[in-house]
This record gives C-alpha cells, sequence and structure tokens, in this order.
C-alpha cells in the first residue's frame, strides 16, 4: 500500500515514544479479528512504549494494556502519529539506531 | 466518582433487605440453579476467583476431542456446596475460530457432551481496562444467562487513579456489576448474594438478547468505547514500578543479562537441588519397600507387591520434587509479570527454529526432565507451537541419561586432556552429547513448522501484566493442581505400564518359580531381535537392556549389571570391564548416540498423552524418536566401525 501522507507510518517503523492512532489494518480477516479483540482497531490511540532487547517484538501500549507484537505483524498496521514527545524523542535516539536497519 | 457499593443493581439492593432463605435455597422446592460457568479473558485474575470460590475441592478434566480441560470445583469456600462452578478456558471473545472459544460456547449453551448446562454466569473482568475486556461481555449476554458482571482488580483501579460508576455500568449492561479484587478477597460477598437471588427466582428462561451490536469487531469495539465514557470511566495510569522495572528488566544490556541470571538460577536450582531430592526420595522409598516386604512370606506375592507395584508407585512419585520445584519457579515468574518479560527477551531468538519466546523455559527445563517441562508448555497458548514444544521437548539431554552416558564413557573413553589439559576428551564427548540432543529438536522444530505444524495465522501477540507480588496461596494452589494431576492422571498410566514390564520380565511360570530375566518373555524377545540391532553394534544384552529402559532410560545400567553379573564369563568382572569385553567402541558410541535420540520414557509419553488429549502424538512421538535413533545408531556404528 502506498501512503502521501508523511504522517502515517506503519507500526514497526514509529519511533519509541510516539503515539498515533491506528489508522489502518492490512492483515487477513481472522488475524484482524483477533488482533481487534485486543484493541488494534482503526481508530483507537497506540503508544509505542519500548522494544525488547533484540529490537524485536515491540511493546504498544493500547487500552491502557501494554502488549508486545512482532515486527512482522505490526508492519501491517498502520498508525496516523500524532505525538513524538520530548522525554521519549531523546529516548528514541537511542533505540532508532537499532530499528532503521531491518530488511 | 468511584462506587463502592457491594453491587450495583437496584433490583438486587432491593433483594438484599428481604431475609433470603437459608442456604439461599428456598424450602421444598428443586433448587433452581445448579451450575454456574466462570467465564473471563486472559489475564483478568479468573483463576484466582476460581481458586477463591471452590478452595482446595476442584476437579480436572478434558472436554471430549480438544486439548482444553477444565477445573470445575464445589463452591464450598462462600457455603454453598450445592453448586459446581465451571472455569471456562480464558477467551477475548466466543468467535469460534479458536478452540478455547469453541469450548467456551458449546459449555455456555449445554452443547458439550457431559458437561451440564450452566444455569448462570460469572463474567469477571479486568477493571483497570474495561474497554477492551466489554468485548467479551457482549456475546456472553447474547447467550441470554443470568449474569453477574465482576470488575476484577479493583484495588489496582483504585491504586492508579481510575474510575468507574458501577451503577451506570449495570444500567448500561442489563446486568448486575460489582468491583473485586479476588487477590485480595475484596466484595466477594456479592457472588453468594447473587446466587442466592438466582435461586429464589421462579425459572424465568433466558433472558431476551437486546444487543444486536456483533457484526464486527469493530462495531462490538464502538459500542463498549460509548459504554464506558457514559459510565465516566476513567482509565488507571500504569503503575510507575511496572515503568520503573521495565526499564531495567527490558533494558538493552541489563535485561538479557538478568534474564540469563534468572534462567540459570531456574536451571541450577531444578537441576541441583531436584535431581538429588529424586534420588533421596527413591532410595527412601525403595528402602521402605524392602523393609516391608520383609514382613511378607517369601514368594511371589512379595515379589508382586515389592518389585510389581511398589516400584511402579516408586516411578512416579520420584519426579515429584522436579515438577514441584519447576512449578514454584514458574509460578513465582508468571505471577509477578516476569515470564511474558523473559518470552519477549527469548522470542527472537525462539522464532529462529519456529517457536516463540514462551517456548524457552519449558524447553530449558528439559534439561533437567521432560516431564514438568511439557507439563509447563501450559502458557504457550498458540495450539500448534504448543504441541512443536512438546514434540521436541524430549530431544533436550535429561539427566535420566546421563547414567548410560558416564557408564559408557568411563569404559570407553581414554581420559586424554588436551587444550593445555582444561579440555578432557571425556568431557567433550558428554558436551558433544547435549549437543546433539539439541541439534535434533532444531531440527525437528523447523520441520514441523515447515510441514504438519505450519505456522498459524494468529499472530504472537504477548500481553505484559502490571508487576504483582506473587501470593503464597496462588503458589500452594498451583503446586497442588500440578502435583494432583501428575499423579492421579499420569501416576496410573505409568504404574500400569511399569507393572505389565514387571509381569513380562518374570513370566513364565516354570515349575512353580518365576522366570530369571534371560528366560523370561523380555529376554526372550530380547534375543528375538538380536538380528535388527547386529547392525548397530548391540547384542542380545544390550537389547534386553533397550526393552528394559523402554520404561525408563536409566533402567539400562541396572539391567545391564544384572545380566553381566549373571553371565559366568563376565560375572567376576566390573561393569565397565564386562561391556568393554563385549561390545566394541564403535558400538557403545551408538548406544549413546542411541539413548540421545531414542524415547524410552514411559512418563513422558504419558504426560504428552495427558497434555495433548490423544494418544496420536505420543505415538507420532515414540515412531518419529524411535526411528531417528536407529538410523543415527546404525550410521553411527557403522562409520566408526570403519575408521578404527
Amino acid at each position: 500500500m502506498s501512503n502521501t501522507d508523511i504522517a502515517v507510518t506503519a507500526l514497526n517503523e514509529a519511533k519509541v515514544g510516539s503515539a498515533g492512532v491506528v489508522e489502518q489494518i492490512d492483515l487477513p480477516e481472522e488475524v484482524s479479528n483477533y488482533l481487534a479483540h485486543l484493541g488494534f482497531l482503526p481508530g483507537t490511540s497506540v503508544e509505542v512504549l519500548r522494544r525488547a532487547p533484540a529490537g524485536d517484538p515491540t511493546v504498544y501500549r493500547i487500552d491502557g494494556v501494554e502488549v508486545g507484537l512482532r515486527n512482522e505483524t505490526a508492519r501491517h498496521i498502520y498508525l496516523r502519529v500524532t505525538s513524538v514527545s520530548k522525554a521519549a524523542a531523546s529516548h528514541a535516539k537511542v533505540a532508532s539506531h537499532k530499528n532503521g536497519a531491518h530488511r | 466518582m468511584s462506587c463502592h457499593t457491594a453491587v450495583a443493581d437496584p433490583e438486587l439492593e432491593k433483594l438484599a433487605h428481604e431475609p433470603p432463605a437459608a442456604n439461599g435455597v428456598p424450602n421444598g422446592t428443586r433448587p433452581r440453579i445448579r451450575t454456574v460457568a466462570l467465564i473471563g479473558p486472559p489475564n483478568s485474575g479468573k483463576s484466582t476467583l476460581f481458586n477463591r470460590l471452590t478452595g482446595m475441592r476442584q476437579k480436572v478434566a478434558n472436554y471430549p476431542g480438544v486439548t482444553v480441560d477444565y477445573h470445575s470445583g464445589k463452591m464450598k469456600s462462600i457455603g454453598r456446596s450445592d453448586l459446581t462452578l465451571i472455569d471456562l478456558p480464558g477467551i477475548y471473545s466466543l468467535a469460534t475460530y479458536s478452540e478455547d472459544a469453541r469450548v467456551a460456547v458449546e459449555v455456555l449453551t449445554g452443547r458439550m457432551p457431559g458437561v451440564p448446562r450452566p444455569d448462570c454466569v460469572l463474567l469477571v473482568l479486568d477493571a483497570t481496562h474495561i474497554n477492551r475486556q466489554l468485548m467479551l461481555a457482549a456475546p456472553v449476554f447474547t447467550i441470554g444467562l443470568p449474569t453477574l458482571v465482576l470488575l476484577n482488580m479493583s484495588d489496582e483501579l483504585d491504586k492508579r487513579g481510575g474510575q468507574i460508576d458501577t451503577l451506570a455500568l449495570a444500567k448500561e449492561l442489563g446486568h448486575p456489576v460489582a468491583l473485586i479484587s479476588a487477590a485480595r478477597n475484596k466484595g466477594l460477598d456479592v457472588i453468594p448474594e447473587f446466587l442466592a437471588r438466582e435461586s429464589a427466582m421462579p425459572d424465568a428462561g433466558s433472558r431476551p438478547v437486546q444487543l444486536p451490536i456483533l457484526q464486527s469487531p469493530a462495531i462490538t469495539r464502538g459500542w463498549a468505547t460509548q459504554v464506558t465514557s457514559r459510565t465516566n470511566y476513567v482509565t488507571p495510569a500504569t503503575a510507575r514500578w511496572t515503568q520503573r522495572l521495565d526499564a531495567v528488566l527490558l533494558h538493552r544490556i541489563a535485561g538479557p543479562l538478568i534474564f540469563l541470571a534468572v534462567v540459570f538460577l531456574v536451571f541450577q536450582v531444578v537441576f541441583t537441588l531436584g535431581q538429588p531430592l529424586s534420588d533421596g526420595l527413591g532410595n527412601l522409598l525403595t528402602a521402605l519397600g524392602a523393609h516391608a516386604a520383609l514382613l511378607l512370606p517369601d514368594g511371589w506375592l512379595r515379589l508382586l507387591l515389592r518389585d510389581g507395584i511398589w516400584n511402579g508407585v516408586q516411578s512416579v512419585l520420584v519426579f515429584l520434587p522436579q515438577i514441584l520445584l519447576l512449578f514454584l519457579f514458574i509460578g513465582i515468574l508468571e505471577d509477578s509479570g516476569y515470564l511474558a518479560r523473559a518470552a519477549l527477551i527469548a522470542d527472537r531468538l525462539m522464532r529462529a527454529i519456529g517457536l516463540n519466546g514462551k517456548a524457552f523455559i519449558p524447553l530449558l527445563s528439559a534439561y533437567a526432565c521432560a516431564v514438568p517441562a511439557i507439563m509447563a508448555t501450559r502458557t504457550i497458548e498458540n495450539k500448534r507451537e504448543r504441541i512443536a514444544t512438546i514434540l521436541v521437548a524430549p530431544f533436550m539431554t535429561c539427566s535420566a541419561r546421563l547414567p548410560i552416558y558416564t557408564l559408557i564413557i568411563a569404559a570407553f573413553i581414554p581420559n586424554k586432556l588436551f587444550a593445555g589439559g582444561v579440555m578432557g576428551l571425556r568431557a567433550l564427548v558428554m558436551l558433544g552429547l547435549y549437543v546433539i540432543g539439541f541439534l535434533a529438536a532444531l531440527v525437528t522444530a523447523k520441520v514441523l513448522h515447515t510441514s504438519v505444524l505450519k505456522a498459524s495465522p494468529a499472530p504472537f501477540i504477548l500481553e505484559l501484566p502490571q508487576y504483582r507480588w506473587p501470593t503464597v496461596r496462588s503458589l500452594v494452589l498451583r503446586l497442588y493442581d500440578r502435583g494432583m494431576l501428575f499423579t492421579k492422571k499420569v501416576g496410573t498410566i505409568i504404574l500400569s505400564v511399569s507393572f505389565a514390564v514387571w509381569v513380562l520380565s518374570v513370566l513364565p511360570v516354570h515349575h512353580g518359580q518365576l522366570s530369571e530375566l534371560t528366560s523370561s518373555i523380555i529376554g526372550h524377545v530380547g534375543h528375538w531381535i538380536e538380528p535388527a540391532i547386529r547392525p548397530l553394534g548391540f547384542n542380545w544384552k544390550i537389547g534386553i537392556g533397550l526393552l528394559g529402559s523402554i520404561m525408563a532410560r536409566e533402567v539400562i545400567v541396572g539391567t545391564l549389571g544384572t545380566l553381566y553379573g549373571a553371565d559366568p564369563a563376565t560375572h567376576s568382572l566390573a561393569l565397565q570391564t564386562a561391556l568393554r569385553h563385549d561390545i566394541t567402541l564403535a558400538g557403545a558410541l551408538a548406544l549413546v548416540v542411541f539413548y540421545a535420540f531414542a524415547m524410552q520414557c514411559m512418563s513422558t509419553l504419558a504426560v504428552v498423552k495427558r497434555e495433548t488429549n490423544s494418544w496420536k502424538y505420543p505415538l507420532l512421538q515414540f515412531v518419529y524418536m524411535t526411528g531417528f535413533a536407529y538410523v543415527a545408531a546404525l550410521a553411527t556404528f557403522q562409520i566408526v566401525s570403519r575408521l578404527f
């Protein structure tokens, strides 16, 4: 899928500390239904909390619950980024070195 | 506002002022309710509540045809021994694409064979994130059973500044709602009140279904969001402790180091403390059996009771120390919330072989013993990955392989040192045996992942619960539950098989005398299979040893001792010397390679049968591992005998 809007990014590409709203989920119905019951639905807000020490999975906060999602799943979920907090931005700098490299 | 009345339901509050009938059951009439179902999403504290309501009086059973098992128990702890509580699997929705959800629907609608249709439902939801939890509430209400909604973890909600108006929520949902804390035993009085009211009411039949919101998760979700916003729900903040701990425990450098330290500690304790405890218990039971046997007249009855039955009992009980130790650790790790973090750290590694992070601790425990390891795979929700983990776990070098390894290494491998005396040839061979077991597990997992057990579409999703102190009560109940499950359900299989093996080793009866091992049925079969095992470099004595160790691997050392001791040609020699006279180096190496791969453990097969609720997997595992072992031992013998 192509995105002209720069604020929309695949969830796994979103920086640690940033937050946004789920825009779209590009997964088979069975999988997206399962994710929906965990709160991953268009319109819900997500916060990128931290990456596992190996860089994957990443921990997100959604609906007040912390959920670890592999990048292979997260890259099919698109996020409209609404905020990158200052504290998080400096935090994200450290974490994003690893993040930029994959695939 | 935070509503702290016991229960938020206008109807029920009115009722609370009326004198309830004794024990909640009206006199002279057939009790209207008998069975209560407990349902809730994973991590909602459902099991804690179940334990609070039933205490130790619970039963574990399998639903027919599925791997899901369930607990049920009389609600004695709240004075309602007349009611049976059924614990349903923890699920996020009733949509039937998962086995757990299908089981829940079948039980709730009374279509599950052998399980009575529930008369009412206790729905447990985690009060700290109602939005998502209500996604399960909607489909449960449509079943039409009287339902009490229990918002659990009220203490957490309060502590972290969350709020909810339960009265408003009850009005929205059309069912009574109450805030409780199962862990702190708070607010649970509403449950007997609700049950008393349901018992007293005339059978009104099912309530009408009033929620046309199930067409899609998005619509259900929209409804849930509306409901929570109308009930002044304030989402609690994430506990600061969890944030601080995760900053360290999931730190890029400190995280893996702490993880390794925890893993090492678990492994060390299960291995170094569990093994001597098991051995000690085994010796104690042998001594007890020997003393008790002296009270019996010499003869077949004494042999039957001591060697046939008591040995069987012993072979079940020696597993208990390791099982209990491992589950004590897993209990602490899981209840505190660290197990989920460990799975997050290990996931990358485990994914390489087609498993997920949750398989790490079970596979590691399999180095001590596959039996508790397989029981520990219950934390893996994904059925296919759980079965893959169960199937590869017995390849890990368990402690029962060590007696034959050390015997053969001591007898055949020279005590040579190299690399400046740091490394010994014997240690290297031992290490090699550990490595080939691990490689076999790896290859098998990979093969399973790409063939029979293709990755299911369900993605790996890991909830990270808030850190909490584990409670002693929950740990004790867990140990009791695991211990009982093993001794009752698995023990009976082990006991009967070990008894059968004993019978085969003393029959037929000649002139009123039981057979010696060599002339018994097993002995004859040992001779009979010699042509099949000769290409591996084994003779009939090894053949009998192999047959005997179908029960348990370590048995072969004792069997070989007996056989070589009874043989006039070797009876004066120590077992190691006798073995060197009898088989070649190539044959000896083939023997340990065979032991590295073969499935020679009745207890493991029994526990696999129990955990998968099917004979298919233990059979598959037995045939596959034994075939693997045969081919590998054959190759070892043929190659090594040509080299030396």
